[in-house]
C-alpha cells in the first residue's frame, strides 16, 4: 500500500459544495438550478470513479488540507473501504437527482431550491465522511451531515415533519455528542486518530470497563445513523421527509455513513483483535441479530409502505453490522459487498414507493391491489429490488448474504446463522404481500393512470438493472467484489 | 484570647464594619440603605489598608533630617497612597450609584426593593 | 517604538473617551466617530502587538520611566496581547453595528453614550495591559462603572439592574482589593512579575492563602461564576442592544483573563490546582453554572434574556479551562474566549437587528415571515446557534474539544459529560428559536411576504441596512474561519501563553 497526494479526493468533496451558490442563485430558474446539481453529480461521480484504478492498484489518494487541532490534520485518504461507499453514494445521487426532478415536480413541492441545495450539502458531507483519513475528519462530516440532514427531513413544514425534526435532531446530535467524547478519548489513548487497517487501538492498554465504555460510547455515537436498535426510532418518524430523502439518505447516504462507521470503529479503531479480546463483538452481534430479527417482525406490522421499507432498512443495516461483528474475513466482505447492493436495492424500493406516490397517491399498502397492471415498470422493479432482498439469487443482495452467512460459519455464531435465515423468511413474508396484491388482485380504480414519468421510472429501472448486473458479474465496472476482499483483508491483516 | 484582641483591636472593628456594611447590602429593602452598606464595606477596607500602614512610634511619612532615611521611623506611605485612588475609585461609584437611585425614584416613585419589583411587572 | 503600543492602547481609548463629548458638542455624529476612529486604531495596534509578541516575546513599559519595583509596569505579553485583540475587534465590530442602532434605541443619549464606550474599553484594555495588581483593580472599577452606566442606558427596568450589578460589582471589587491587601503583606509589592517571584517562598502562608481566595471570590462575582452570576441576566436584558452586544461578549471574561493572571501566572497552576482546591471549586462551580445557565436558558422567552443566561453557561466553560489547570483545558479557555466573544456578539446583534426591524425579540413571537424579511440576520442567527451547540467545523466545537481533551487528560469523567449535556441543551434551547425563524408559519396578516414571485433584494437594504448587516456576516464568516484556523491560532499564539 502506497499512498500519493493528490487533490482529486478534495475536488470530490467540494464539486457539490461548490454547486451550493449556483443552486441558490438560479433559484427563479428551474431548469437551470437542476442542472447545476446533475452536473455537479456528474463531476462528482468522474472523479470518484478517476480514483478507481489507483485503488484498485494497491495505492491510496490523500490529501491534507491543514491542521485542525495540532497534530491532527484534516485529511482525506481514499481506501477501498471509502471508495466502495464514495461509489456508491455519488453514483447514485445521479440517479436520484433525475429521479428527484421528477418528484419535486411532479407533486408541486414548495422549496424546492432548500431541497436541492442541502441535498448538495448532503453528498458533499457524505463523501467526506466516505474518504476521511482520521476520526477528527469523519466527525466533522458526521456532524455537517446531521445538520445538512434537517432541512429534507423537515421539508413539508407540516406539525408532523416539524416533531420528525425534532425526533431526528435529539437522536443524532446526542450521537454527534458521544462521537465527540469517544473521539477524544480515543485521541487521550491513542495519541493519534488516523484510521489503521487492524486497529488503532490494537496493542494500547485499556482496561476491560474502559474498553466497553469506550465501545459504547462509540456505538452510540455511529449507532443512531446505523440505525441499531434501541436507537432507531428516528429512522422510521424521519420518513415525513420527501420520497427522494428517504431513498438516498435514509437508504444510502446517511444510514450508510452510519454503518460505515460501525465497520470503522470495529475495523480500523478498535480492531478485530482488540474487540475479540474484550469480547466486544460479543454486544455488537447481540446488538445486531436482534435488530434485524425486530425490525424484520416491525416491519410486518405496518402497513404504509415507506414505514414498511423503513423498517425493513433498520434490519438490513443491521447484517452490515452484524458482518463487521464476526470479525471474519468473509464477515466484513458481505459486511462491505451488502453496502453495495442494499443501497441499489433499498434506494429501487425507495424510488418505487414515491412514483406510487406521486402518480397514484397512494401510500398504504392495502390500496395497492392491481398496481402492477397499471404501472408494470415500476413494480417490475420493486419485485427485482424485493427478491434481492430476500436473497434470491442472481442478484446481489443474495452474494452479501452468501458471504455474512458463510462469515457465521467461520466465526461458529450459529445463532448469528439462524437470526439471518429466519430473517430472510421474514423479508418474504413482508414483501409477498406487496408483490401479491400489485400483481394478483384486480385493479379497482378507474382511471388508467399509465406509468409515472420517465424522470422517476428510468431511475428505478436503472438501479434494479444495476443490482441485477452486480448479483451476475460482482466485479462490474468498479470491481466491488475485489474491494470488499480488499477491505476485509487488510483488517484481517491477511 | 483578650490579648488577642488587644493587639489586634482595630482590626475587629474593621471586621465589624465590613460586617455591618455586609449586613445591610443583603438585608435592608431601601436602596439608600442597601448603598450606606456598600459605602460601610468600601471603608472598611479603606481602613483596614490605612491600620496596616502604621508602625509602632512611626511618624509622618515625610523624611525627617533628625531621624534620616530609616523606613522603620515612618508609617507606609504607599498604602496611604493606594487609598486615595481607592476613595477616588468608591466616589465615583457612588456618584453612579446615586444617579441610579435618583433614576429609579423618577421612574417608580420609591426606593424600597419589594415594591420596586412589584411596580415593574 | 513597540514599547509604546502597551500604553497606547488603553491611551487610545481614554483619549476618545474625553474627545468624544467635545466633538459631540461640535457635530452630534462626530461623537461616534472618534469612538470608532480610536478603536480602529487601537485594533491595529493589538493585532500588531500580537503578532510582534508571538515572535519577540513580552513587551514592558514603565510608565513614566519608574523602575518596576517602584512605579507601574505595564506588560504586553502574548495573554494581555491575545485579549486586547479579542476586545478591540470585537468592539470595532459592534460599533460599525452601533452607528444606527444606537439613536434608535438611545435617542438623544448617543454622545454620553459613546464616551462611555471608550472609558469602558480603557477599562477593559487597562485592565489586561497592566502588570500591577493593584492598578487592576483601579481599571476593574473603570470598566465596572462604565458597565453599570451602560447597563443603565436601556429601557425602563435598566437602572434597577444596574443597580443591583453595581452593588454585587462592587462588593466583588472591595474582596479583590482585601485580597490585594494581604498579598501585598507578605511580598512587600505590587508588581505581578516581582509578587510572582516572592511568592513560592511564602505558599503556605494562611494571608497568602486567604488574600488569594478573597481575590478569586472577587473576580469570581464580576466573571459571573455560578452562583455569583445573580445580577448578569438582568443587566443584558434590560439593557440597549448595542450595550449587550458590546458588554456581553467581554465584560465577564475580562474578569476570567484576571482569574488567568493572578492563578497562573503571579500563582502557578499547581499551587491553586494541587496544593490548594481552589482550581477544583472553580471547576465544580462552571459545571454547576453550565448546566443551571443552559436550563434557565431553556425557560427564556425573551431572546435577549437567553443569550444572557447561555452567557452564564458558556462562561463556565471558560471557568471549566480554568479549572482543569493543565495546559489542553487552559487552550480550550482561552480559545473559548475568542470563540465566544465572537458567537455573543453575533447573537446579540442579530437580537438587536430584530428589535430594529419587527421591534421586538421575543421568541414567542417569531414566526417564518422573518426568513423573507431578514434572510441574512437569521443565516448570521443559525450559524452562531450551530456555533454554540459545538457543530464542527464551526468555532464553538474546537473549544469544547480541546476541554474534552483537557478533561478527559485529567480523568474528569463529570466534566466531559457536562460537555456533552451542555451542547444538547445548547441544541434545546437555539433549535427552538430556529424552528420558529424558519418553520412556524406565520399570522395571516404577513401572509403576503410568502409570495414567491416577490421581488427579492439578494443582499442587502432591504433587510436592516449594511451598517447593521456587514458586521452580522462577518461574525458568521469569522467563526468557520476560527473554526478552520483554530490549530494555527493554538500552535501561533496561545500555546506561548500556556506557562504549564
Amino acid at each position: 500500500m502506497t499512498t500519493y497526494t493528490t487533490i482529486v479526493p478534495l475536488l470530490a468533496v467540494l464539486v457539490s459544495l461548490a454547486a451550493v451558490p449556483l443552486i441558490l442563485l438560479s433559484d427563479r430558474k428551474p431548469n437551470l438550478r437542476e442542472f447545476w446539481t446533475i452536473a455537479a453529480g456528474v463531476v462528482k461521480f468522474a472523479l470518484v470513479i478517476s480514483l478507481v484504478p489507483q485503488v484498485a492498484a494497491g495505492n491510496q489518494p490523500t490529501f491534507s488540507l491543514l491542521d485542525i487541532s495540532p497534530g491532527l490534520e484534516l485529511a482525506l485518504r481514499v481506501d477501498p473501504l471509502g471508495l466502495v461507499f464514495g461509489l456508491i453514494a455519488s453514483g447514485l445521487w445521479i440517479f436520484t437527482s433525475f429521479y428527484t426532478i421528477g418528484y419535486m415536480r411532479g407533486n408541486n413541492e414548495k422549496k424546492q431550491t432548500r431541497f436541492f441545495a442541502s441535498f448538495a450539502v448532503c453528498l458533499s458531507a457524505t463523501i467526506g465522511i466516505a474518504f476521511s483519513a482520521n476520526l477528527l475528519t469523519f466527525l466533522i462530516f458526521f456532524e455537517i451531515l446531521t445538520i445538512a440532514t434537517y432541512p429534507l427531513v423537515i421539508h413539508k413544514e407540516s406539525k408532523e415533519a416539524i416533531a420528525g425534526g425534532r425526533k431526528y435532531l435529539v437522536y443524532t446530535l446526542t450521537a454527534g455528542n458521544l462521537l465527540i467524547a469517544a473521539t477524544a478519548w480515543t485521541y487521550s489513548l491513542a495519541g493519534g486518530l488516523d484510521f489503521v487497517p487492524g486497529g488503532l487501538l490494537t496493542g494500547v492498554t485499556m482496561s476491560p470497563t474502559s474498553a466497553a465504555i469506550l465501545f459504547l460510547l462509540f456505538l452510540g455515537g455511529v449507532g443512531v445513523k446505523a440505525g441499531i436498535m434501541p436507537i432507531h426510532s428516528w429512522l422510521p418518524t424521519a420518513m415525513v421527509a420527501p420520497t427522494p430523502v428517504s431513498a438516498l439518505l435514509h437508504a444510502v447516504a446517511v444510514v450508510k455513513s452510519g454503518v460505515f462507521g460501525v465497520i470503522r470503529v470495529v475495523g480500523f479503531i478498535f480492531g478485530p483483535q482488540t474487540m475479540a479480546n474484550f469480547g466486544l463483538n460479543e454486544i455488537l452481534i447481540v446488538v445486531a441479530g436482534t435488530t434485524i430479527l425486530l425490525a424484520s417482525l416491525l416491519a410486518l406490522s405496518h402497513t404504509n409502505l415507506k414505514r414498511r421499507l423503513a423498517y425493513s432498512t433498520v434490519s438490513q443495516l443491521s447484517y452490515i453490522v452484524l458482518g463487521a461483528a464476526l470479525l471474519t474475513p468473509a464477515g466484513f466482505t458481505g459486511s462491505v459487498f451488502h453496502i453495495v447492493s442494499h443501497a441499489t436495492l433499498k434506494i429501487t424500493l425507495f424510488f418505487c414507493a414515491g412514483a406510487i406516490y406521486v402518480h397514484m397517491h397512494k401510500e398504504d399498502i392495502r390500496e395497492l391491489n392491481g398496481i402492477g397492471t397499471q404501472m408494470p415498470w415500476t413494480m417490475g422493479a420493486f419485485t427485482v429490488a424485493a427478491m434481492g432482498l430476500a436473497g434470491v439469487p442472481p442478484l446481489d443482495g443474495f452474494l452479501s448474504k452468501f458471504y455474512l452467512g458463510l462469515g457465521t460459519l467461520e466465526g461458529g455464531h450459529t445463532a448469528a446463522l439462524i437470526v439471518l435465515l429466519t430473517s430472510g423468511v421474514l423479508n418474504i413474508a413482508y414483501f409477498f404481500p406487496i408483490i401479491y396484491r400489485a400483481f394478483f388482485r384486480p385493479y379497482e380504480g378507474k382511471k388508467e393512470y399509465g406509468e409515472a414519468t420517465p424522470f422517476m421510472v428510468v431511475p428505478l429501472v436503472s438501479t434494479a438493472t444495476l443490482s441485477l448486473l452486480f448479483g451476475i458479474y460482482p466485479n462490474l465496472f468498479f470491481g466491488f467484489y475485489d474491494l470488499a476482499v480488499t477491505v476485509s483483508r487488510s483488517i484481517m491483516g491477511i | 484570647m483578650i490579648e488577642l484582641f488587644q493587639q489586634y483591636y482595630a482590626y475587629w472593628f474593621i471586621v465589624l464594619a465590613m460586617l455591618l456594611g455586609l449586613y445591610g447590602i443583603l438585608f435592608k429593602r431601601n436602596l439608600v440603605k442597601q448603598l450606606i452598606g456598600l459605602n460601610m464595606f468600601q471603608v472598611a477596607v479603606i481602613l483596614f489598608y490605612v491600620a496596616t500602614a502604621v508602625k509602632p512610634d512611626g511618624d509622618v511619612p515625610v523624611i525627617d533630617p533628625e531621624v534620616g532615611a530609616v523606613a522603620a521611623a515612618y508609617m507606609n506611605p504607599l498604602l496611604h497612597t493606594l487609598m486615595l485612588t481607592a476613595i477616588v475609585v468608591s466616589v465615583g461609584t457612588m456618584g453612579v450609584a446615586f444617579a441610579l437611585i435618583i433614576t429609579i425614584y423618577r421612574r417608580y416613585g420609591t426606593l424600597d426593593e419589594v415594591e420596586l419589583l412589584e411596580r415593574m411587572k | 517604538m513597540t514599547e509604546h503600543i502597551v500604553v497606547l492602547i488603553p491611551l487610545t481609548f481614554l483619549l476618545a473617551a474625553l474627545l468624544a463629548p467635545l466633538f459631540g458638542a461640535w457635530r452630534d455624529r462626530a461623537a461616534y466617530w472618534v469612538v470608532l476612529a480610536a478603536t480602529f486604531v487601537v485594533a491595529c495596534l493589538s493585532l500588531y502587538g500580537l503578532w510582534h509578541v508571538a515572535i519577540e516575546g513580552a513587551v514592558r513599559y514603565t510608565m513614566g520611566g519608574w523602575p518596576s519595583s517602584v512605579g507601574i509596569e505595564y506588560v504586553l505579553d502574548p495573554l494581555s496581547a491575545f485579549f486586547c485583540a479579542v476586545i478591540s475587534v470585537i468592539a470595532f465590530v459592534v460599533l460599525v453595528h452601533a452607528r444606527k442602532v444606537t439613536p434608535r434605541e438611545l435617542p438623544g443619549k448617543e454622545i454620553p453614550y459613546y464616551s462611555v464606550v471608550g472609558l469602558l474599553l480603557a477599562g477593559l484594555s487597562g485592565i489586561v495591559v497592566t502588570g500591577d495588581i493593584f492598578n487592576l483593580f483601579v481599571f476593574l472599577e473603570i470598566s465596572s462603572m462604565s458597565s453599570y452606566a451602560l447597563v443603565a442606558m436601556g429601557d425602563k427596568r435598566a437602572p434597577v439592574a444596574a443597580f443591583r450589578y453595581l452593588i454585587l460589582g462592587t462588593v466583588g471589587a472591595s474582596f479583590y482589593l482585601i485580597g490585594v491587601a494581604f498579598l501585598l503583606f507578605e511580598t512587600g509589592t505590587l508588581n505581578m512579575a516581582d509578587m510572582g517571584r516572592a511568592l513560592p517562598l511564602m505558599l503556605d502562608d494562611p494571608n497568602v492563602i486567604l488574600g488569594l481566595a478573597l481575590i478569586l471570590l472577587g473576580l469570581g462575582i464580576k466573571m459571573a461564576l455560578f452562583p455569583l452570576h445573580g445580577w448578569l441576566p438582568d443587566a443584558y436584558t434590560y439593557t440597549a442592544s448595542p450595550s449587550s452586544a458590546l458588554i456581553a461578549p467581554m465584560g465577564t471574561k475580562i474578569a476570567a483573563y484576571g482569574v488567568i493572571r493572578i492563578a497562573f501566572f503571579v500563582f502557578s497552576a499547581d499551587y491553586v490546582s494541587r496544593q490548594l482546591p481552589y482550581a477544583d471549586l472553580i471547576a465544580w462551580l462552571s459545571a454547576a453554572g453550565i448546566i443551571f445557565g443552559s436550563i434557565m436558558a431553556i425557560a427564556q422567552k425573551e431572546l435577549k434574556r437567553l443569550l444572557a443566561y447561555s452567557s452564564v453557561a458558556q462562561i463556565g466553560y471558560i471557568g471549566l479551562g480554568i479549572g482543569l489547570a493543565n495546559p489542553l483545558g487552559l487552550i480550550g479557555a482561552l480559545l473559548h474566549v475568542l470563540n465566544h466573544a465572537l458567537m455573543k456578539s453575533l447573537l446579540f446583534l442579530v437580537a438587536a437587528n430584530l428589535r430594529a426591524k419587527v421591534g421586538h425579540s421575543d421568541i414567542t413571537k417569531l414566526d417564518a415571515s422573518l426568513r423573507k424579511k431578514m434572510p441574512w440576520s437569521m443565516f448570521g442567527f443559525t450559524i452562531g446557534a450551530l456555533s454554540m451547540i459545538g457543530i464542527p467545523p464551526t468555532a464553538g466545537f474546537f473549544s469544547t474539544w480541546y476541554l474534552a481533551l483537557g478533561a478527559i487528560d485529567k480523568g474528569a469523567w463529570v466534566f466531559v459529560a457536562v460537555l456533552v449535556v451542555s451542547s444538547l441543551l445548547n441544541a434545546v434551547y437555539f433549535f427552538r428559536v430556529i424552528e420558529k425563524i424558519y418553520l412556524r408559519s406565520p399570522d395571516a396578516v404577513d401572509k403576503v411576504e410568502e409570495d414567491e414571485q416577490a421581488p427579492r433584494r439578494l443582499l442587502g437594504t432591504a433587510e436592516v441596512g449594511w451598517s447593521m448587516l456587514a458586521p452580522v456576516l462577518v461574525l458568521a464568516v469569522a467563526i468557520f474561519v476560527a473554526g478552520f484556523l483554530n490549530a494555527w491560532i493554538v500552535e501561533t499564539f496561545l500555546r506561548g501563553m500556556v506557562p504549564l
